[in-house]
């Protein structure tokens, strides 16, 4: 049973692995620019430590100010990471392995390409919570690890735009996405959510654009998929 | 290293509202039936999501970001993750030399 668990734990820190990899110069980067706002490199691993969400850290780093308005930024970090509730609702269907302790323990690692990697894998097979934890303490112990290095490094890094990696966040996605393909269905969800996502960015400052689409995205499956369900039952 | 009381402050303030948000599921789903509809709608939720988080960068920045976004998913129907990023960030920097 251990021997199990340890090997679920090993397969989820390969699976991250690559991720992670590719998440190290965006890592780098935010610890550099909380470095240029006046944020100590201790400050820099207390935030990514208990927080350990990338859009939401360079958000409040941009808005930083001295002494930190803690309501503002507080506030700031419910609202841009209110897509945890669909994420969190969406993977816990697949936590029947879990005791109640350990999912707690697990949604503290509910980041992004997490999330996404143990949705792929609850399609194929049975989501443990060994697997889960491997995805989950590697990409928070190098997140950490790499924007603590990045505050060290400083403003030698420069700016994230000039080597394209503010777009690797985007091509994870991108990749993560198609690894969700199945058919005409997902375009039409991509299409749903973006059209509405695109509208409420234009029209609506701030990141409710992302709880807009993601609950469009929602709507259109829903009324697709179910029913493709009531056409196989009929 | 130093770590100033509002620092602190302003940090948990952001940890707690974000591990609320990443509990907030489980609440949701004991308050929720899951008839076939909600599961569709769940289902939905991996894609729904992540298209919305990109869809200012691919679709609202310019025509480099866009074109990029199009190689990057062509990419990724054959290529492993690590690649798909190379493949992304190499055509984002050189259309935006290109075209802006």
């Amino acid at each position: 049973m251990r021997e199990s668990w340890a090997s679920e734990f090993t397969r989820g820190v390969a699976t991250i692995l690559p991720v992670a990899m590719a998440v190290t110069p965006f890592a780098l980067i935010f610890g550099a620019l909380a470095a240029q706002k006046g944020l100590s490199p201790l400050e820099v691993g207390l935030m990514s430590g208990l927080v350990f969400a990338g859009a939401s850290q360079f958000v409040a780093v941009d808005i930083w100010q001295h002494p930190a308005p803690w309501l503002v930024l507080g506030f700031t970090a419910l609202t841009i990471n209110l897509r945890h509730v669909m994420m969190g609702a969406s993977i816990a269907r697949h936590m029947g392995r879990f005791s109640a302790a350990s999912r707690y323990v697990s949604l503290y690692f509910l980041a992004d390409e997490i999330w996404a990697l143990a949705e792929r894998r609850a399609s194929v097979t049975t989501l443990t919570p060994g697997y889960f934890l491997g995805l989950g303490v590697t990409l928070y112990l190098g997140w950490i690890g790499l924007t603590v290095s990045g505050a060290l490094a400083g403003s030698a890094l420069g700016d994230p735009e000039r080597f394209g990696f503010d777009f690797v966040f985007t091509a994870i996605f991108i990749a993560l996405i198609v690894g969700f393909w199945r058919g005409y269905r997902t375009g039409v969800i991509v299409a749903a959510s973006a059209a509405v996502a695109a509208l409420t960015h234009l029209l609506v400052p701030g990141p409710w654009y992302i709880l807009a689409g993601g609950l469009a995205g929602i709507a259109t499956g829903a009324a697709f998929m179910a029913e493709d369900v009531e056409e196989q039952a009929a | 290293m130093t770590l100033s009381l509002p620092t602190l402050h302003a940090v948990l303030a952001m940890g707690i509202a974000t591990y609320l948000t990443r509990i907030a599921g489980l609440w949701v789903l004991r308050h929720v039936t899951l008839t076939p509809r909600v599961r569709a709608g769940l289902d939905a939720v991996p894609v729904a999501v992540l298209t919305a988080v990109i869809t200012p960068m691919v679709f609202m920045t310019g025509p480099a970001e866009a074109l990029a976004g199009l190689a990057t998913a062509l990419a990724a129907f054959r290529l492993p993750i690590l690649a798909v990023v190379a493949v992304g960030v190499v055509s984002v920097v050189g259309l935006r030399a290109l075209i802006g």
